[in-house]
This record gives C-alpha cells, structure tokens and sequence, in this order.
C-alpha cells in the first residue's frame, strides 16, 4: 500500500531516511542504542503524560465522557453505509463534491487529477494521517507537484527528510537542537531560508517556521487537509490544531482536497460536544487546541471556492468486518496510548513501520495491511500487554484484547477480510518452533504426573543449570538472571506433608529451602 | 483479489464498492438493503455532565470569571470593560501596540474605532498578501465558552470572513457579558449553526511540536486580546 | 475466624515449580487465619502464557481442566495478578462448561484477605525497608487498588517507602520478556533503577512471573536488593520469620535488625 513506509528513496542530497523494518524486535533493539532518541523520547512522552492526567482529572465526568465517545463511535460502524449516505448527501448539498477511493492508489490518482485540475503544480498540507497512511506526498511528487508540509513537525520532518514517529507530533524524536540544525541546513533549500543566528529556543523555532511558510500560505491556490470529524447530519467537516497553520491551509486556498477515512464520520452535531472534551485533553492535554475550524461545503465569499472530500477505505472495510478488531476504527488519532506506552517510549515511532505508531499503531497496521509481511506480524507482539494504553484510551479501545486477538490471527490463521472479500489465513510461517513448544507445554501440563516427574528432575540437577541459556532461553539470560530451580516444588512439598502417605503438618515446618533469585 | 474501481476519477463504481463491503463487513444481522434491521447499535448513553462550573463557597462560580481566568491561561490578554468604555480601550490597546490598520468586518460597529486609524474594509477581492500588511482585526464573536477559554467565531457580520482573524497579528475580540457567555461545550452547540463557517479560538497559536512542550506564536495571531463588554461594577475601563 | 474456611488453592505453574516457598506462604498465612486450603492435586496451568501469545486452541484445554478441577470450590485463591485476571478476564470467553463460574469465584490472594476475610492485619512481622510494585494485571486488569498496600501497612516492623514510576510496566509481558527481549529489558533495567533509588532492602509484588523479571535483572546488575512475593511478607511473624525474612537478612544484609 503506502509507498511512504517501504524504502523509498531519499531526495538527491537528502538525510537518511529511515527504512523500513524488517521487524519490530530488530528496528526497536537499534532504536534502544539511540542514546539522543531515547532521550528525546523519555523527555516528551513523561512530559506528556503528566499533563494528559491533570487535563483529565479536571473533569469529573471523564468516563461517562469515555463511554459516550465509545457508544457513538460504536454507533457510526454498525451503521457506516447510512451515515457515508446522509454524509455524502449533506456536503453535496452545501456545494461540496464527494468523491469515493477504495484503496490507497486510487486516493492518490483522485488527488492528483483534482490538483492538475486546478493547473497548479504545489500545495499546501495540514497534516493528516490518512495522506501520511497513503503516500499522498509521493505520489503527487511522481506527477509532479510539491507538497508543502506546514505543520510545525512535519515540516521538521519533511526538511530532514524523515519520516513521522508520532501521531501528534511527527518529530518527536528530534530535540530542539537538531530541530534548528536541520532548520539552519536545509531550509533554504524548500524557500525561505533559517534567520543568521537561529538559536535553539523553540519559540525562535516556532518563529522560523512562521517566516519560512508564510509565503507558502500567501502564496498558495490549494489546501490539502484530512479531518478529525465529519458530521453526517449536517455535512460539517472538523479540524483541530494549534497552530494556525491549518486554518491557513482551510480558508486560504481556492480550492481545498479533504482525504478522509470513512470512519471519521460522526452521526449528529451534538456528538462534536463529546469529541470536543475528549480529544484535545486526550492529545496536547488542553482544555481546548487553540484552534478548531468547522466548515459545511463551501460558503459564498468566505474561504475555498472548491471543495473535494475524498472518503478513503483502504483496509477499513476489512477491519469493520472483524467484530474484536474493529474497535480499532474508534480511533480518534489522539496519541494518549503512544505518550503512555512503555514500549513505544523505547521503541520510538519509526520501529512500527507505518503511519500509525504505538499501541494503536500495532492493532491498527495489522488489520489495515494484514499480517501477511515479518512486520506485520510482528506488530501485535510489540505489547507487553500492561493494559496503560486501554487505560487512558478516550474512546475505550481495549488494545489488549485486540493485540491478542491479532496474536491469535498469525499464529492460528483463520477467517479474515481482504479488500471486501473473504479468505482463509494460514498460520504465518516462523512460528513452528514456538507452536511445537506450546503444544508440548499444553500436553504436559494436562498432565501433572509428567509436571511433577519433570521437576523432580529439574530439582535435582539443579547446580548443573547453566548461568545463560543457549538458543530461544539466551534471549532471557543474556540480560537477566534465570530464578534457581528449588529443590523441591510447592506440588511435591505439598504432596510430601499432606498429600496421601505424607504428613499432615499445618505449619511450614520444612527447612529445605530454596535461593531466591 | 481487489476490487478496486476502474477507469475515471474513481467516482460511482468505487462508492458501490466501499458501500457494498460495509454491508457484508456487518453482516446479513445488520441493518440496511438486505439485513434484518434489527437494531444493532445500543442508545448513546448521555450521562455526561451539561457543564463543570466549579462550586464555591459563594455559590456557583460566575462563567464569566471563568472564562476572564481560561483565557489568559492561554496567554490570551483578557480585559472587562463597561460599554461606554469600549471604545477608549480598543483605542488603548491598538496604540499600544502601534497598529496604524485595522481590518474591520462589515457589521462591526461604528463608534468602537477611533477616528484616526486606518480601516480596511473585509473585502473578497483583497489578496491574502494585502491582509497581511495590516496590523490589527477587530471582531465581535458568536459566543464564548467559559471551561474552555474558547471564543467563537461564525462569520456573522461583526465577525467577517475566516481569514481576517488569521492572517493580522493582533486580533482584538470583543464577547458581550453575561449574555455572550456559556459555560461548556455541550451548552455551545445548540446555540451554533452548524452550516456556518466556525472557527473555535482557545488562546493564540500555539505549538507542542517541540519537545511537546508548549509554545506560543505561530502562523495565527501572536497577540490574542478578548475585551469582556458588560456591566464591570465599578465602571472602571478595563483592566 | 470463628469458622474454618475451605477454599481452593491454584498455585500456578510458575510458583509450584520456580516459587514453592510462595506456595507455602500462602498456605501458612490461610491456616494461621482459620482457612482450610486444599491443593487439587489435578490442577495445571491457567493457560495465560498459550493465550497472551496467540494459542487460543492450546488454551482451551487448560481452561477445561481449570473448570473441571476447581468446580467445587467456594473460592479458588491464587497468588498471582495475571493468573487471576486470565482466569477472571479470558476463561469466560471459552466455550467451557463451568469455566464462567469457577471464573467468577477465582480471587487473588489480597482481595481474598482484605474481601472475603476482611481483615488487613494478618499478624505479620517484617522488619525490613520494602517498595511495592503495582504489577499491571493487579492494578489494572483486577483493579487491586490500594488493597495490597493496606496488608503491607500493618506488618510490623515494616517501612514501606514509594517507587517512583511504580504503575510502569516492568517489561515482563509473559513471552514478550523473550521475543522482544531488547526492549523488555530495558523496561526491566530502568524497573530495577527506581526500586534499587528508593533504598529499600526488598522489592515486593503480587506476582512471581514480574519478580522473576525485576529479580533477574537486579541480580545480573549485582544488587542486594531481594525480590519478595508479599505472601512471603505476609506470612512472617516474629515466632516463624519465614523462608522470606530469613533471605532478607542473609542476602542483602537491609535488615533493620
């Protein structure tokens, strides 16, 4: 799907892009020797996530606030057909123009047609996921037409000639002085170049980025945006940002590009007064993102002449067809779990191979693309299933269950959606010594005389146990001390003292004990 | 494997595609051409609080203090005003700052500018560049909401089109207290017209972009400044 | 306890083989409070280390058997967060007669005191410096709350000091520890970092399966620090230290006397 994630090449004279993983164990193991990265990492996502907790505690009605958001998002999968109906209805009515991609190429060819249309050859972007998650900037850069990021960390990111590691903020793994290195180095080459003496202050950033783009924005004739939310009833599209830039994008232009995934409808306006208190404590951990704006269509005089909305499947189908994993389409892109993920903050974004990093990430890229890549398949592994991203979730996505229920997809295989059709998935290959293992521990343990005979043997030729493992065991001892076998198990000591023709001594009269590790 | 349309701008055979997954995706259960209609989707539960007014010893705390305290939290410069004394203060505050123009929507009304500033009339043939050699924009809003420090903007005419408020540096918005306030979100939304253009303004731009740390000043306004208009109790202009 | 109580004692694979003394703890601890403990004999593994890694069909018969072996109890008391909550949270979803109920009645050992028994003082003596980690099945899977904490305040001679970070994972994650060893480990090592800043002589949890994690990788860096299953504090007293109180003064030399 996404040309963005698959090694595609740099610019002439560009930075190293990363590539894409071959799996998530591997990419996060060299992240985790990234000393600036987990840094950078450390610092933001605890920032954030004390922030996050405050905004939220403000509001005593947080989970009635939580499940409501849940019930409705709930509301619009099992009746997506007729809310894309009344939507599209609605938008075609206030002067916009609907148009349909099944897939990721077709989204692109849409976009490209409608821009060529316009005889212009750049645009301007607020970022949005569903064009990160297409490969919307390459595929116009192939027909040849720029797309200028003017979010604040997309433009860091499409400077350093990067990719996105965060849903929020895409260069959250960048600190402030490779922010302005990159700035200094490379902004001239896209247009105005950094100011003499550019510090690493980020309000002299944030000031850099405000003169290097506003000539973009004055400049430009189409805006390319995504949504957070599009109103079914009334055909109102919702962005939330902070800083300007998407207002920019919105209301300048001529005519405004709107790639949207199909999930991001809601069904009334009143549901706004949900997902306004949800998403910005969710996300930037504000009672309110400085800036949200709302339009219906186009309105006379006031912003673009032309609107295009573009609904986007590419996989969403697929994944409401699963009734645990689609869940997952509550998304409303806030970015709580990746803050609160103790994996990601060691991992780093770019490990998860695709637009959507994190926890939702790992639920997510499995089911939109399939477990069918060493990648994907390695994505619902890259959980150690602690349960804080399901916590903090404002639309209560149990991420647990569903990366276990992805588990259960590659090493079990079984029924799936692929592009709307129904196919039986084989268990994914690379996993047959781990099967055998399993299979054998689930013989022996439905058989507690195997269990105690082979304790009995582990308890007596325990100081012969090596210190590290060798093979899969390695993986374990290669950091961290193996436990001391005991002499003896609770089950033999229990069957000893009170089991049948052993004593009955109420108290824990035995000596024999073991070290603990 | 894939169905994806053919030929053309993607248009009617992909909108058939997409809808006809949906409905197999849901299943013969669902509702919709083909299923049962059986009610699939359990009543939204609406439990959620209508607003948050903090309690006080006085009594509920009044919206507008809260919205005075929201505001400037997010670097919002916030000043209360009695009507009389409007004008004099917009005046205080352009000076202050040196702005020489001043976007003026259409219905904004006439006595609040002074006499010697330049006013430039919210035009559609002006160019997003000429907007951007103007100092200031003064605007009223469609309401303002208290737990959130937000003020909305409509297009109404004292508000005028989107872009006045973006590309000028220094916006001034004045909000009529009491009757201008609410205090939540689920108390603005019935007040607001859904097919009107909005924008929802909650301190001047910012950024977390760096080190998710917040900044302000950005592209939007970099001096956001809400004059509360009502009666102040001491007569006082501003503060 | 006027009247002896007979519950259900689910060991689990990793106690009854790696943590006997964990096992005897709680035995001990029950008795002394008038419970009467049986060990089915029959009984395996709740199955969570198949299922958390994808074999629903290997976990099925473990749940069967969990059902069957256990369908007679009052209350099925385990020594484990995370078996309580693959027990509580997952055997409902098999299509296993009987495994909804003995689900149902299955309770990790503090929610069994400080519930069913209701008491918070088991008479315990501890004299040693302890930070407790909040495993994540127990805090958020069973929702523990501060139950553990309130057996852990009325141990004598106990000072209980604060983790910082302590609601972080420790990296453990069952299967996770091995396929994602990088990362597990270093969750593991800034784990071990928080609990070895806060001076205490022994770290303590819920759960073995963590303490195998945070203990491994103390150990490889070379600390003192004792990793401790709280049924091992909870069944010291000054008459019988215990298995526990007797490692804590031998190997990390923290003891306050």
């Amino acid at each position: 799907m996404s040309g963005t994630f698959l090694g595609m090449p740099g610019r002439p004279g560009g930075g190293s892009r990363p590539t894409a993983p071959r799996d998530f164990p591997t990419a996060a193991e060299a992240a985790g020797r990234d000393a600036t990265l987990r840094g950078n990492l450390r610092h933001a996502t605890h920032t954030i996530r004390d922030k996050r907790a405050r905004a939220v505690a403000e509001l005593s009605d947080w989970p009635e606030l939580r499940a409501a958001g849940a019930a409705i998002k709930d509301d619009v999968l099992l009746r997506l057909d007729s809310h894309l109906e009344r939507l599209e209805a609605a938008v075609t009515a206030a002067g916009g123009t609907v148009h349909w991609a099944s897939d990721a190429a077709e989204a692109n060819r849409i976009v490209t047609e409608l821009v060529h249309a316009t005889g212009e050859t750049e645009v301007i972007k607020v970022k949005s996921m569903a064009t990160q998650e297409i490969g919307l900037n390459e595929a116009l850069a192939e027909a040849g037409i720029t797309a200028y990021e003017t979010d604040l960390a997309e433009l860091i990111v499409q400077l350093g000639d990067d990719l996105p590691s965060h849903i929020l903020v895409p260069a959250i793994h960048r600190n402030r002085s490779e922010i302005r290195d990159i700035f200094r180095e490379r902004m001239g080459e896209w247009g105005r170049a950094a100011p003499e003496g550019l510090t690493d202050r980020p309000a002299e950033l944030a000031e850099a980025a405000r003169l290097h783009l506003r000539e973009k924005f004055l400049r430009a004739r189409v805006g390319i945006s995504g949504a957070n939310f599009m109103v079914a009833e009334t055909g109102t599209l919702v962005v939330v940002e902070s800083e300007g830039n998407g207002r920019m994008c919105l209301t300048l232009p001529e005519t405004l590009i709107s790639v949207v995934g199909i999930e991001k409808v809601v069904p009334t306006w009143r549901d706004l007064e949900v997902f306004l208190q949800l998403l910005p404590r969710s996300s930037t951990a504000e009672r309110m993102n400085p800036y949200t704006t709302m339009w219906t269509g186009t309105t006379d005089g006031d912003g673009p002449r032309e609107f295009h909305l573009v609904l986007l499947d590419n996989g969403r189908t697929d994944v409401l067809a699963d009734t645990v994993g689609r869940q997952a389409l509550r998304c409303i892109r806030c970015s709580a779990c990746l803050n609160v993920c103790p994996v990601y903050e060691r991992a780093g974004g770019h490990a998860y191979g695709s637009a959507y990093p994190g926890p939702i990430g790992a639920i997510l890229t499995p089911q939109l693309r399939g477990v069918g890549s060493e990648l994907d398949a390695s994505l619902p592994y890259a959980s150690s299933l602690c349960g804080a991203c399901y916590e903090v979730c404002p639309v209560a996505i149990d991420i647990p269950r569903v990366l276990v229920h992805l588990r259960e997809r590659v090493v079990e295989g079984g029924e799936v959606t692929v592009r709307g059709s129904r196919v039986r998935l084989k268990p994914a290959r690379g996993h047959a010594a781990e099967r055998a293992v399993m299979r054998a521990a689930r013989w022996a343990l439905e058989r507690p005389g195997v269990v105690r005979a082979g304790q009995r043997v582990a308890g007596r030729t325990r100081r012969l146990h090596p210190r590290r493992l060798p093979g899969p065991g390695a993986a374990w001892t290669a950091s961290r001390d193996l436990p001391t076998v005991p002499a003896e198990s609770f089950r033999q000591w229990w069957h000893r003292t009170r089991g049948p023709g052993g004593g009955s001594g109420a108290g824990d009269g035995d000596t024999s004990r073991k070290e603990r590790s | 494997m894939t169905d994806h349309a053919r030929g053309g701008g993607g248009g009617h055979d992909s909108r058939e595609v997409i809808l006809g997954r949906i409905r197999r995706a849901l299943g013969p259960s669902g509702p919709g051409p083909g299923g049962s209609g059986a009610p699939v989707a359990p009543p939204i539960p609406r439990d959620y609080a209508v607003s948050h007014l903090p309690d006080t010893s006085e009594g509920t705390t009044d919206p507008v203090e809260l919205l005075a305290e929201n505001l400037a939290d997010y670097r919002a410069l916030v000043h209360r005003v009695d009507p009389a004394g409007l004008p004099a203060l917009i005046a205080r505050l352009l000076a202050a700052r040196g702005a020489r123009s001043v976007v003026t929507p259409p219905g904004l009304p006439d006595g609040w500018l002074p006499e010697d500033i330049t006013r430039v009339p919210d035009d559609p043939a002006a160019t997003a560049a000429e907007l951007d050699a103007v100092d200031a924009v003064v605007t009223g809003c469609a309401l303002a909401i208290a737990e959130t420090g937000t003020i909305v903007l409509d297009g109404s005419p004292d508000q005028g089109r989107r872009r006045i408020t973006l590309i000028p540096d220094h916006h001034l918005c004045v909000v009529r207290v009491p009757e201008q306030v609410v205090a939540s979100v689920p108390e603005a939304m019935p007040r607001l017209v859904p097919h009107r253009p909005q924008t929802w303004i909650s301190g001047p731009s910012a950024t977390s972009d760096i080190e998710l740390d917040r900044v302000e000043g950005v592209h939007g306004p970099r001096v956001l400044e809400v004059l509360l208009v009502g009666p102040t109790g001491t007569g006082a202009a501003g503060y | 306890m006027a009247e002896r109580m007979r519950v259900g004692l689910f060991i689990t694979c990793v106690n009854d083989t790696l943590y006997p003394d964990t096992g005897r703890a709680v035995v001990t601890l029950l008795e002394r409070l008038g419970v009467e403990v049986d060990f089915p004999e029959a009984q395996s593994c709740c199955g969570q280390p198949q299922f958390n890694t994808g074999y629903r069909s290997e976990t099925e018969p473990l749940v069967r058997r969990y059902a069957e072996v256990f369908a007679g109890c009052d209350h099925i008391v385990t020594p484990s967060g995370s078996c309580a909550a693959m027990v509580r949270d997952h055997h409902p979803g098999f299509a296993v007669p009987g495994a909804a109920e003995t689900a149902r009645r299955t309770l990790e050992l503090t929610e069994f005191l400080v519930d069913v028994l209701g008491v918070t003082d088991v008479g315990a003596y501890y004299p040693h410096t302890v930070t407790y980690h909040p495993t994540c099945h127990g805090l958020r899977a069973l929702g523990l709350g501060d139950r553990p904490r309130r057996l852990l305040e009325r141990v004598r001679g106990l000072e209980l000091v604060e983790l910082p970070g302590a609601e972080e994972c420790c990296g453990f994650g069952g299967t996770f520890a091995v396929k994602n060893a990088a990362v597990s480990t270093a969750m593991g090592r800034d784990k071990a970092r928080a609990v070895v800043s806060t001076g205490a002589s022994a770290v303590c949890t819920v759960d073995n399966s963590c303490l195998m994690h945070i203990g491994g990788v103390l150990r490889r860096a070379g600390s003192p620090v004792r990793p401790v299953h709280l049924a091992e504090i909870l069944a010291s007293t000054e008459e019988s230290p215990g298995a526990a109180a007797h490692g804590a003064v031998t190997g990390t030399g923290g003891a306050k006397r």
